[in-house]
């Protein structure tokens, strides 16, 4: 398959608010049962393990007018809740068992209450991850509460996950954030091959369809990328930060393109990517997930730091690839992404790293005031930096 | 009231006032003290923990909410605003990044420094954020006393366990740090003395069952609660709540209640509008309002359902304690309560505040008004203004949707329909 076929295979998985590509392997034989997954990082293991297909959802985007969950949601409510909430109060969902909500703000958290009162009969689970790093009972209680979600959806699907089950799910994952991490890699190396606009829809379909099914289309990307001879332009180098759980359109991120940046690495999907390590293929499943998660997972808002915080990090992060700058790039009335610009920005102009910062909405429309914004930024570094 | 023929009456208030005084007289000895400081949250504090090692207490809430009724809050929000928090995240953490990046001299007096931040999270993410700001600003150490949701309506042992874990551990860090050693027999007289004010407490709230009610439980609570917040673990609190009873008993025995005449029994939802607090409640007492029960006043413990803290299970119920904090709850407790708040108190409605800084509290609420009016069939008044930020407070169109309301009730009960919670 082409890459351009790719691409418009891809975007059409997440720009489809009826979900048919999804309803169809509901209605395949046999057929596929699915469980929606709010951002940023949910137990994906743990749902295929259980036989179901977990399905990373990022709100509704430009997709849907939010017509019903306006009377249930305040409008200081970032809108990847309302679109998601609108989502379901239409029946766009219905082809979804349930849906899992991570402990990452207090949104999600309410947002769990929400479903269970609005969706009776469908799963709506909230999922607690331990924020005590140093405490010796963490990774026991995570432990806990993946086999209480593990019993919850074994319920839904009637299958009891065997270790082997996990370490066969764990292993595909394995190899499939492999290959997201090779794209990134290959976008850091030569960003004018990789652009994201081309690469950001093939990785976010990756968070819907069967892995299995997407792996080899991830590959095939790879292959036609890195063949690519393009030759590089004058542009600056980012990092793009902030946009880990309400994306940013297609459309948005072709502006900052556009106005002169290579973006070459992101937080974007963040939690189809949240390990540093390959899970362990051996020894108790649940024990090592829960480990994993504690020990292993990339820095982020929606998860405490420890003692050197994420400034540490992000100006590592930027160092890594040679960034000439951040672009924060938050969603609206984002907590977690609004409290660490604060922190973030000291961390960076302490060691002299530009930086811009904007807002977007999924639903944002007219990108005009962005890309000013971003083509002063860019004559700024390339001009005088 | 004829203050002057009773013995009681202003103590609640007044005492509570004076021992907040004597509070920040200690904190702001405290440094030249040496003594060591301890920051932490209200929602499932761990108090009596930690003053038995000497430790100070502050609770950044308590300063952010007296800054908004002092009328200070504003100028540090902007504060933090220059600094680079949006406008849209909560007011309480902007009022004391701004103080801090001020002087932190608070209205209350002068802030010290922590020795320790204990960052006890229940039901509120923002706290987590918070913190860790408050680690880097102060160069801090910073303890997560992880605090799981209560996501059924029943409590998880599991939950319960990982937190009695995580006390331990603090314990044995508070003895590295002050190289004292953890004294239970202190801990469980602590803790007999909490439980026997948090008996007061409870009796005072259920008071409001009374028609009319002696005590309104939301303007007035807010005060009254306030020791049982921040000093236990002090002789403070219970002296203050044997003295704050006597009150309500003497208002019981008279007749004397927070209006001159109860017209209308409302449950309240959501936290105040601190900046604004007393514009705010006289829009209610113009028409003879009585808040009944409140869901801001058991942020801090859900004791009227049965918490206590138990000296014969001193960490498990200091751990119990943590997760049965009602922001803490999940949505369909929460629901539940006030809608057995609305019954069993006899309410003629509810009152939703809905505030931004807050999301713990607000998101939902618009939901809970919907089930509230039309499943419930209680009438509901939907408020949105701010805890912290006085930009958010439009006192005419509160007064309009206010004295709208009312005069909807006052036609309800002129036509004779039932109270609150009994569905027609």
């Amino acid at each position: 398959m082409s890459l351009n076929k790719i691409v418009a295979e891809c975007t059409e998985w997440f720009t489809d608010p009826d979900f048919t590509r999804l309803r169809a392997l509901r209605d395949g034989s046999p057929p596929m049962r699915m469980i929606g997954l709010f951002p940023v990082y949910t137990p994906e293991e743990v749902v295929m393990a259980t036989g179901l297909l977990p399905v990373h959802l990022y709100g509704g985007g430009t997709m849907v007018e939010i017509d019903h969950a306006d009377s249930r949601l305040q409008s200081f409510v970032c809108s990847i809740s309302r679109t998601t909430f609108e989502l379901g109060l239409t029946n766009r969902l219905d082809a979804f068992e349930g849906m899992l909500f991570p402990s990452i703000c207090d949104v999600s958290r309410n947002m769990s209450g929400l479903w269970r009162r609005n969706f009776p009969g469908r799963v709506a689970e909230f999922i607690h991850f331990p924020e005590n790093l140093t405490s010796a009972h963490s990774v026991p209680y995570l432990k806990h509460e993946l086999k209480r979600l593990e019993e919850v959806l074994s319920k839904v699907s009637g299958k009891k996950p065997t270790d082997a089950d996990y370490h066969r799910v764990f292993d595909l994952l394995n190899r499939h954030r492999r290959a997201m991490d090779e794209i990134y890699a290959a976008r850091a190396a030569a960003p004018w091959n990789v652009p994201l606009v081309e690469a950001y829809p093939i990785l976010r379909a990756g968070g819907m369809m069967p892995r299995e099914q997407h792996l080899p289309m991830m590959e095939e990307a790879l292959a036609t990328w890195r063949a690519r001879q393009n030759k590089a332009q004058d542009r600056i180098r980012v990092i793009v930060e902030g946009s880990f759980c309400e994306q940013p359109s297609v459309e948005l991120l072709q502006t900052i393109e556009e106005a002169g940046c290579y973006v070459l690495n992101d937080d974007l999907l963040l939690g189809q990517r949240w390990f540093t390590e390959p899970l362990p293929l051996e020894g108790d499943p649940l024990e090592a997930l829960a480990r994993h998660i504690m020990e292993h997972c990339v820095p982020s808002a929606v998860h405490h730091p420890g003692p050197l915080g994420r400034g540490a990090a992000l100006v590592q992060k930027a160092r890594a690839v040679h960034a000439d700058g951040v672009l924060f790039c938050m969603a609206k009335f984002c907590e977690p992404a609004l409290y660490d610009y604060a922190l973030l920005k000291r961390a960076v102009e302490a060691e002299n790293i530009p930086h811009l910062a904007f807002e977007f909405e999924e639903k944002m429309g007219t990108f005009e005031s962005a890309r000013t914004q971003l083509e002063t930024f860019v004559e700024s570094i390339l001009l005088f930096s | 009231m004829g203050d002057y023929i009773y013995k009681h009456q202003g103590t609640g208030r007044d005492l509570q006032k004076d021992m907040l005084g004597d509070w920040f007289d200690r904190l702001s000895a405290a440094p030249a003290k040496g003594e060591p400081v301890a920051y932490l949250f209200i929602s499932g504090n761990i108090a009596e923990l930690l003053t038995q090692f000497g430790f100070h207490l502050v609770y950044p809430e308590v300063t952010a909410l007296q800054c908004g009724i002092k009328k200070t809050a504003g100028q540090y929000i902007l504060k933090a605003e220059e600094l680079g928090y949006s406008s849209d995240v909560c007011g309480y953490v902007k009022n004391d990044i701004g103080l801090l990046h001020s002087g932190n001299a608070s209205p209350m007096g002068t802030l010290p420094p922590p020795s320790l931040l204990v960052c006890n999270y229940s039901g509120c993410r923002t706290y987590v954020k918070w913190f860790e700001a408050l680690a880097e600003f102060y160069k801090a150490p910073l303890v997560m006393l992880d605090v799981p949701y209560k996501r059924e309506d029943m409590l998880d042992p599991g939950d319960v366990q990982y937190v009695v874990g995580q006390l331990h551990e603090l314990v044995e860090l508070c003895e590295r740090m002050t190289g004292k050693k953890f004294d239970m027999d202190r801990f469980r007289s602590d803790l007999t003395e909490t439980a026997l004010a948090e008996d007061y407490w409870v009796k005072i709230l259920n008071s409001s069952r009374l028609v009319p009610s002696p005590f309104d439980a939301y303007f007035e609570a807010v005060f009254f609660m306030a020791p049982l917040y921040v000093l236990r673990g002090h002789p403070d609190c219970l002296k203050y709540y044997k003295a704050a009873w006597g009150e309500i008993e003497e208002r019981i025995e008279h007749g004397i209640g927070p209006v001159a005449e109860e017209r209308f029994r409302v449950v309240v939802e959501g936290p105040p509008p601190w900046p604004h607090f007393r514009s705010f409640w006289e829009m209610f007492k113009k028409w003879g309002v009585v808040a009944v029960a409140s869901t801001y006043s058991k942020v801090g413990g859900l004791y009227d359902q049965g918490v206590r803290h138990d000296p014969a299970r001193p960490f498990e119920s200091m751990a119990e304690y943590c997760i049965d904090c009602y922001t803490n709850w999940n949505l369909g407790l929460r629901r539940d309560l006030m809608r057995r708040y609305c019954e069993d108190f006899h309410a003629d409605g509810m009152v939703i505040h809905s505030v931004k800084s807050c999301r713990s509290f607000s998101v939902g609420q618009a939901d809970t008004r919907e089930v509230f009016s039309k499943e419930y069939h209680i009438p509901t008044l939907f408020l949105e203004s701010d805890l912290a930020d006085p930009r958010y407070f439009s006192a005419a169109q509160l007064r309009n949707r206010i004295d709208a309301f009312f005069e909807g009730l006052e036609h309800r009960k002129l036509v004779g329909a039932p109270h609150a919670g009994v569905t027609p």
